[in-house]
């Protein structure tokens, strides 16, 4: 006989006239190898066809389950309900966003930003690819290499108090990515990502609580990118010949 | 009022981005829309994880790339496909690395390359074991800054628009708001990827149920060599999760409760301490799945609450190697089966992968219906044949992604704007499927209880090995199944992203793809590749030397055609692994 945990899931349905979230509790049951998506799904599947939430890969790549774990922002795919007992789970969408449906939050806002910071390789002189590769020494792709391991879960942002209140700051992952690529040995494009990044609601808004690395499940480190992207930000002002 | 593009490419994985920055660059003009029913970051290339083949070594050649591919597809790829694969796989790798892919690097600041299975040959480009998320994320960050790229993000196409046997458009889903529009598109391009959900057991992530195919299928593009499906031989039990075959690459090594290198005796080589190419678990996917099963007939594989599994060992790589080269395998083992393969041994078993059908195309990914297009694992070219090899898939991607989307740019050009008639198919379209959502709540079936008897059914009869019989009584209970799809109950009334909704579409479309499957493995009364019929254990290259076609006949049923495979400079010969 398997034991059940209670799952108290954030359920929202404009459509059905609803103005304001409710929960609703579902119970699942307590298997060891049973991650928290596992647990919806089996409400979805057996109990309530009407819940809605993303997921994907189930395997911690593709960015889609990230929700409110008991209150903070986990990807539900990689957080076990064993080690949440003895329940009930809270599961409510990611703080910080507009929620569409249940558990369901709108991305739109982000999906805007990521192109705002120039996420892609700028040169001066593109070279064919007929004169084959850049070179980049192995020490050269381990300057940006974990800045370019975000996979845009969005548990930064929900786990970031500026964005919080003010949601036109760009945020930690965008800032992230546009780190990338400034520290990519291949990449000239510092200077113009530098000038979107020095604006306001730029990096100069990030008080630096440091909570967006804490939370990132990949390793990435988006508090220390701000700060670099700071430094960067008054070097070019002081030493404007230093940068590219 | 429709909304209107020149080239509208259907999934944002790295077949359609590839091919929308195809078409962006090839005229600037061009309007281009990406309509994927997920985030592009979130399409499934981003869990492919060993590496991308191309050629570019100087002990390497793109004709020995070419018979590894082709001897590994035992004889079923179309040779001039593979010959245009082989050659602008490194080109469209470096194109990668010029729009900034991480891959590794030697020393020296070249990129690295590593073994695979079944290639005689290091050519295997990678990031790390993350290939596919650096390829995906690389390719999407890349198309951001082509303003002529528009992405509808978030929205389920349910139909192709044809007219007068020319394809011109999509109807679409807003799975945000629950609005039905139509795109119109002088051209589409399918790249939406395999359909592995159609299976109770695979890697494939959620969102992989084959709906191009079924969308190129119902509006009359038949579906290519849909019975050949691999199974990876290292799956984790329970989660179906991908251990990468760079584990073997690295010098992993397969064991069974003995703690014996079992593939020796499958005429695939000698044990060596260190790997060797094209030998023991360097071998194809398939020969290594089929192993299993003989390993389990035998007694010798060791059971576990999910079913026997066989072991992999990585230990005496180490910690360094394995943190370097495999770190999401140490990660994933880490996760999901709290075991740490640096001291323990990695529990494996054999998992649906990858589908070689798919949509019949040629070498520029035109499908016989003028103005539709397919790339990627959703089509057929075919360079797979009746196996695919390990880093094949993702340059695949790019070859024929970079084609289809050259292609369709040059059709779009010359291609007249969609008629007015098209928007009358396109209000057709959205009564149906407001129809079908107001008028479900009370149907006998649950779309999960359907699905899962789909899933058993195929991994019945269609899995490794398979027979007549089975497949013949498969045949009833799918077309039974697929009626009751068609009335399984839809509780959630919502428009606003009602999944439960997507899920009814999205099965409808399995069903019929699982028909494709067993019809064809029906059809086909030989054993080549990943197709092994027990009541014809042989490869028969007097009858079956051909691709399978399967029709969607009026009444719904699936109608099997043969077509010639194409040779060019390698007859059908012997595989050889190990020797």
């Amino acid at each position: 006989m398997t034991d059940n945990i209670t799952l108290r899931v954030a359920r929202y349905r404009p459509d059905d006239g609803e103005t304001e979230p409710t929960t609703a509790d579902y119970d699942v049951p307590l298997r060891a190898d049973w991650a928290v998506l596992d647990g919806l799904n089996y409400i979805k599947d057996e109990l309530d066809g009407t819940l809605s939430y993303r997921w994907s890969c189930r395997m911690g790549i593709c960015g889609s389950c990230g929700m409110m774990i008991d209150g903070e922002p986990r990807l539900t795919c990689a957080t076990f309900l064993t080690d949440l007992r003895p329940g009930p789970v809270r599961i409510e969408p990611l703080a910080n966003f507009p929620v569409i449906r249940d558990l369901i939050v709108d991305l739109t806002d982000f999906m805007h930003k990521l192109g705002k910071v120039k996420p892609w390789l700028i040169r001066d002189e593109e070279r064919s690819v007929d004169d084959g590769e850049y070179l980049q020494t192995p020490a050269q792709l381990d300057e940006f290499k974990q800045f370019s391991m975000c996979i845009n879960c969005m548990l930064c942002y929900a786990a970031c108090p500026v964005y919080g209140l003010e949601n036109s700051f760009v945020g930690p992952a965008a800032i992230a990515l546009a780190h990338r690529y400034d520290l990519d040995s291949r990449d000239e494009g510092d200077r113009q990502r530098l000038t979107i990044l020095a604006q306001p609601d730029g990096v100069w808004d990030c008080t630096f609580v440091g909570e967006c690395s804490a939370a990132c499940p990949k390793g990435v480190d988006p508090a220390g990118a701000i700060q670099q992207a700071k430094l960067d930000a008054v070097k070019s002002i002081l030493m404007p010949w230093r940068s590219r | 009022m429709s909304l209107s593009h020149d080239v509208v490419i259907v999934g944002a994985g790295g077949a359609g981005l590839r091919a929308a920055i195809a078409v962006a660059e090839a005229d600037p003009r061009l309007s281009v829309a990406v309509v994927s029913k997920v985030y592009p970051m979130r399409s499934h290339t981003v869990s492919a994880e060993g590496g991308a083949a191309g050629a570019i070594s100087a002990a390497d050649s793109l004709d020995e790339h070419a018979y590894d591919t082709i001897s590994g597809g035992d004889w079923l790829c179309d040779q001039d496909a593979v010959e245009a694969f082989v050659a602008e796989a490194p080109r469209e790798l470096l194109r990668l690395e010029h729009w900034g892919c991480p891959w590794s690097r030697e020393p020296d600041g070249h990129v690295a390359v590593r073994a695979f299975g079944g290639m005689k040959k290091k050519r295997t480009w990678f990031a790390a074991d993350k290939t596919g998320f650096h390829l995906l994320h690389t390719l999407f960050q890349t198309s951001l800054k082509y303003p002529n790229i528009t992405r509808y993000d978030e929205w389920y196409v349910s139909r192709l628009i044809v007219d007068d046997g020319r394809v011109c458009g999509v109807v679409a889903l807003e799975l945000m708001s629950g609005t039905i529009e139509t795109i119109l598109g002088r051209a589409v391009v399918i790249a939406t990827g395999g359909g592995g959900r159609v299976f109770p057991f695979t890697t494939n992530a959620a969102i992989k149920t084959g709906d191009g195919m079924a969308l190129a299928y119902r509006a009359g593009a038949p579906l290519k060599d849909m019975e050949f499906v691999q199974y990876h031989p290292t799956g984790l039990p329970f989660t179906g999760i991908l251990i990468t075959e760079a584990a073997r690459a690295e010098g992993g090594w397969l064991l069974n409760r003995d703690g014996y290198r079992y593939l020796q005796d499958y005429d695939l080589g000698k044990p060596e301490p260190g790997p060797v190419l094209r030998s023991m678990e360097l071998g194809p996917r398939d020969r290594l799945s089929q192993a299993f099963v003989h390993e389990m007939t035998k007694g010798r594989t060791i059971d576990s609450p999910y079913g026997p599994v066989v072991h992999l060992d990585l230990r005496h790589l180490g910690e360094k190697v394995i943190d370097a080269k495999l770190p999401m395998v140490r990660e994933l083992c880490r996760g999901y089966e709290r075991i740490d393969p640096v001291h323990e041994l990695v529990p494996v078993r054999p998992v649906v992968h990858y589908m070689m059908g798919g949509i019949h195309t040629d070498l520029t990914g035109a499908t016989g219906l003028p103005g539709l297009y397919a790339a990627g694992e959703t089509a057929c070219v075919s360079i797979n044949g009746a196996n695919r090899l390990g880093s094949n898939s993702l340059p695949e991607c790019l070859v024929f992604g970079a084609r289809a989307g050259q292609a369709a740019a040059r059709y779009a050009t010359t291609a007249a704007r969609p008629g007015r008639a098209v928007e009358a198919q396109g209000a057709d379209e959205r009564r149906r499927l407001d129809d079908d959502l107001l008028h479900r709540g009370d149907g006998p079936d649950r779309i999960s209880a359907l699905r899962g008897q789909m899933q058993s059914i195929l991994e019945d009869v269609a899995g490794i090995y398979r027979d007549g019989d089975s497949l013949t009584k498969a045949t009833d209970k799918l077309r039974e199944l697929k009626e009751r799809a068609a009335t399984a109950a839809i509780d959630d009334t919502s428009r606003r992203f009602n999944t439960e909704r997507v899920a009814g579409l999205e099965l409808a479309g399995m069903v019929e793809l699982a028909e494709c499957i067993v019809h064809s493995a029906l059809r086909r009364e030989e054993s080549r590749g990943a197709h092994q019929r027990t009541d014809f254990p042989e490869r028969d290259d007097r009858q079956f030397l051909a691709h399978s076609l399967a029709h969607r006949e009026p009444d719904g049923s699936p109608r099997v055609s043969r077509l010639p495979v194409t040779i060019t400079r390698w007859p059908p010969g012997k595989r050889v692994y190990g020797r």
